[in-house]
């Protein structure tokens, strides 16, 4: 067993495109998935369909009966209260996985792991880098996002075509939320506490306050600025209302606005906490 | 719906060799009677983790406001144990009582003491003093219950508070949590010596969240059709949602004892696995 | 695109971090085909340089050129064209072996089947062909390091980087790895070296700096060093507690330099023997004595006053 390994004069190395190093990066990140899709299963797609169940057609009973939720939610006029929280719950646990997958493991790749140290050696790029990890985000939720809505829709959650059009609305808010976060946790030089205080105290009260379980007419007149601010409210009206009744073109225009300035914001950000760390 | 991620840590002279009644069952070596070390401890450790430890007061509280008062009003009254009509909060909040000490618990047993035992090694170095495996199990589980203990007596004030306590027998719905998250923190204990890697704690999630959702926290047993009311009956939770509901809402009867004693039996078979468990993996 | 025959060129390189200055205005020259090291204690600014030569950190003040072109504008380009080993291993843990060296070969731009065929060529050069389908986190140390190594070279770089390769492994790995770092420089890679071990610097390297505090204290080969900075011969003294201070006089005029460490003396002379026979004969009874020659340590004992490794 002698191996060597020749130097030709000239290394093999190529620098690849911006768009083909984003897809190289997302590559990386695949591999790693093909390995350990087993383990994101619950999180990503089981948990948000249990949901569905024990609320949508266990509570379902109570709120169905005899008209009693339609009388407070218009929505529920015509359609059941599972179809009401479906679209719903699929934004939800959208936002939420995307917020697992942009805090830890981008934080464990700047402080435990190290490996973007090892991607930014290569001819690829810190903002490459950043690129590819928030598309594999987007690639990773869209994916569950199907897997969730067809299994929705052999359990009758789903009302009609128009919850296709859900999915697309649960990636944008997911990563409305996601890249900010992505950018936070780039900057993050601690063990990453503040992530849990971000989950119990801003992703645990949206979902349960904006609108995800129950319109937010029932919060007192308060508290309601504070549903309205969230990107989660803004994806959920615009996925209900694709998916039950539509929605008025100008009130869709202004939920994906303001979901794609917080896109917009986080993407530049984390682009620039990426280079500032990793070019020191 | 979220995780409680882990919180992330860092002897004396031999004490007289003791034989109190659970001792003698288990192998000598195994115990020095200085459990409270461990408690110390944690107690150190998560002074400087008080928000972490603040914030898990929330995440029940933001339950039993969403569900109670807001979803409350689609949902309307509902029969509780004794056959009355409850409002969906008083309903839902000793539900949630209960998933709350289940789910501190189990975390804190899970989550934490993987870290210790894989990364941190911290058993290691504490089994070189005299401390022994069942130190260690008592020590962490006892830290997790008075965890568990001071979130459900927050919760009860929050209850009694917010007027969803209909009885006096509620003052015993603190002691019953506090056996109920023992239980739980034990056999999580025990199943944690099981577990190889952080990806296996999807399994704990795969356990922990259809308990959570489906063991008449929510809404009664009489949702479902017969055969999975079986089932929904053998989940531990039930009985604890049982105990909860029963003690906050008045509806005392015998069968109360029932659950309860049910949690002793799941309390030391879960101490008495974890404490073996630890000493094959420790002590090789 | 002109390529001189130096690889890393750099004049009056400079390196701040705020207030602080890492590197004080270096200039170095690595010839095509070299194993060239940086020798320096910790903190000598070994590492800014080498991070400033592999492209991930910009310079702040002076000149340098990587491959002929300057890191600067063109860091992708002449990063596809270098191998970096960093001093802490950077590997993704929850892949294989394989796919380790998959994955990276795939952000040089190069085709599956290509990095399919150089990953098995690599794992038998780093010897890890058996553990090829395993986890990377149970490997030991030194195997991580290897494949470190071989992940470097998936795209046969014409400069390696290598920082602190052999620290904090044990002599047997150290000595593996060397064997292999030898290989590399046979067929013609040019190795960029830090370390701070002199016995490595000696190992691997053709040409050196000696390095400390940000500055460029020395140059030239081994041999060279040691030739110009210290003596042929040394001869360690050591004494019982407290007698040490007594002999530094007569240490003095026996021997053309000095060194007066904690726990011992150092006499550099030509004639380490002779040095020896002359202290026994006037009656200085150290407990323990040793000849032996001089190394780069001394060197850097000489230049700076410090010893390498505290």
């Amino acid at each position: 067993m002698t191996a060597t390994v020749r130097a030709p004069a000239q290394s093999t190395g190529q620098v690849p495109g911006p768009v083909r190093a984003t897809l190289l990066v997302v590559e990386g990140l695949w591999t790693w998935y093909r390995r350990h899709w087993r383990s994101t299963l619950v999180s990503s797609v089981l948990q948000p369909l249990l949901y569905l169940v024990a609320m949508g057609v266990g509570l379902g009973t109570f709120v169905d009966a005899g008209g009693r939720g339609a009388r407070t939610v218009p929505e529920l006029a015509g359609a059941s209260y599972l179809q009401y929280i479906a679209p719903a719950l699929l934004v939800a646990a959208a936002l939420q996985n995307a917020a697992g997958e942009a805090t830890y493991p981008v934080l464990s790749g700047f402080k435990w792991q190290k490996n973007y140290w090892a991607v930014t050696a290569t001819p690829i790029t810190p903002h490459q880098l950043a690129h590819g990890s928030l598309l594999w985000i987007a690639i990773r939720v869209a994916v569950s996002g199907a897997a969730y809505l067809l299994v929705a829709a052999l359990l009758g959650a789903v009302a009609g075509p128009g919850a296709l059009l859900a999915l697309p609305v649960a990636v944008l808010t997911a990563m409305a939320f996601a890249a900010p976060l992505a950018a936070f946790a780039a900057t993050t030089r601690s063990g990453g506490e503040g992530f849990n205080v971000i989950i119990r105290f801003v992703v645990l009260p949206m979902t349960l306050f904006a609108g995800t379980f129950f319109p937010v007419e029932q919060l007192p007149a308060l508290v309601r600025p504070l549903a309205w601010v969230t990107p989660l409210w803004h994806g959920t009206e615009l996925a209900r209302g694709l998916s039950l009744t539509g929605v008025p073109p100008l009130a869709a225009l202004g939920h994906v606005g303001y979901l794609v300035v917080w896109l917009a914001v986080g993407v530049v950000v984390t682009r620039w906490r990426f280079r500032v760390r990793l070019t020191t | 719906m979220t995780q409680d991620l882990l919180t992330r840590p860092a002897g004396e002279p031999a004490p007289p060799a003791r034989t109190g009644l659970l001792l003698r069952v288990l192998p000598p070596g195994l115990y020095a009677g200085r459990a409270r070390m461990l408690v110390e401890r944690s107690l150190l450790v998560n002074r400087r983790m008080w928000l972490v430890v603040f914030t898990g007061f929330f995440e029940p509280l933001f339950f039993l406001l969403a569900l109670g008062q807001g979803l409350g009003a689609l949902v309307g009254g509902v029969t509780g144990p004794g056959g009355e009509s409850l409002t969906y909060a008083e309903f839902v909040a000793p539900g949630l009582l209960a998933a709350s000490a289940m789910n501190g618990a189990v975390y804190d047993a899970t989550f934490n003491i993987f870290f210790k035992l894989r990364y941190a090694k911290l058993y290691d170095a504490v089994l070189a003093t005299p401390l022994g495996p069942m130190d260690v199990a008592i020590g962490e589980v006892t830290w997790a219950l008075l965890r568990g203990g001071l979130y459900s007596a927050g919760f009860l004030a929050i209850m009694l508070g917010m007027g969803l306590v209909g009885s006096a027998w509620a003052l015993l719905a603190l002691p019953a949590a506090l056996l109920v998250a023992f239980a739980f923190a034990a056999v999580g204990m025990a199943a944690t010596t099981w577990l190889r890697s952080w990806q296996d704690f999807e399994y704990v999630q795969l356990v922990l969240l259809p308990m959570f959702l489906f063991s008449t926290t929510f809404y009664p047993l009489s949702v479902y059709p017969g055969p999975l009311r079986v089932a929904v009956e053998a989940f531990p939770l039930y009985h604890a949602i049982e105990l909860m509901r029963g003690l906050t809402t008045g509806a005392v009867h015998w069968g109360v004892l029932g659950h309860a004693a049910y949690f002793v039996v799941l309390a030391v078979l879960g101490v008495a696995v974890a404490a073996r468990r630890l000493g094959r993996l420790l002590l090789r | 695109m002109i390529e001189d025959t130096a690889l890393v060129r750099a004049r009056g390189l400079v390196k701040r971090f705020g207030d602080f200055e890492a590197v004080r205005g270096i200039d170095v020259e690595v010839r095509r085909g070299e194993a060239f090291g940086f020798l320096g204690p910790n903190g000598a600014g070994k590492s800014s340089t080498m991070r400033m030569i592999a492209c991930v950190s910009p310079r702040s003040a002076g000149e340098l050129r990587v491959l002929g072109e300057d890191p600067d504008r063109h860091g992708p380009r002449i990063r596809a064209r270098l191998g970096v080993v960093p001093q802490q291993d950077n590997l993704d843990n929850e892949l294989t072996v394989r796919q380790n060296l998959h994955v990276y070969g795939r952000y040089f731009g190069l085709p599956r089947a290509r990095v399919r065929a150089k990953a098995e060529e690599l794992l038998e050069f780093a010897q890890l062909t058996d553990r090829a389908d395993d986890e990377v986190e149970p490997l030991s140390g030194g195997m991580k390091r290897r494949l470190t190594i071989a992940r470097s070279l998936v795209n046969d770089p014409e400069l390696l980087l290598l920082d602190e390769p052999t620290t904090g492994l044990d002599p047997q790995a150290r000595h593996l790895l060397w064997d292999r770092l030898f290989r590399l420089k046979q067929s013609g890679v040019t190795l960029l070296v830090t370390t701070h071990y002199m016995d490595e610097a000696e190992q691997l390297c053709d040409r050196l700096v000696v390095m400390d505090g940000g500055r460029v204290v020395a140059e030239g080969s081994p041999a060279e060093l040691i030739r110009s900075h210290a003596t042929r011969e040394v001869l360690e003294l050591r004494f019982a507690p407290g007698g040490q201070d007594a002999a530094v006089p007569l240490a003095r005029e026996l021997a053309d330099r000095v060194e007066v460490l904690p726990d011992r003396l150092l006499l550099y002379t030509g004639d380490g023997e002779a040095a020896l026979a002359a202290v026994q004969r006037r009656g200085v009874q150290p407990v323990a004595t040793l000849v032996r020659r001089s190394t780069l340590e001394d060197v850097f004992l000489h230049l700076t006053g410090r010893s390498l490794v505290d």
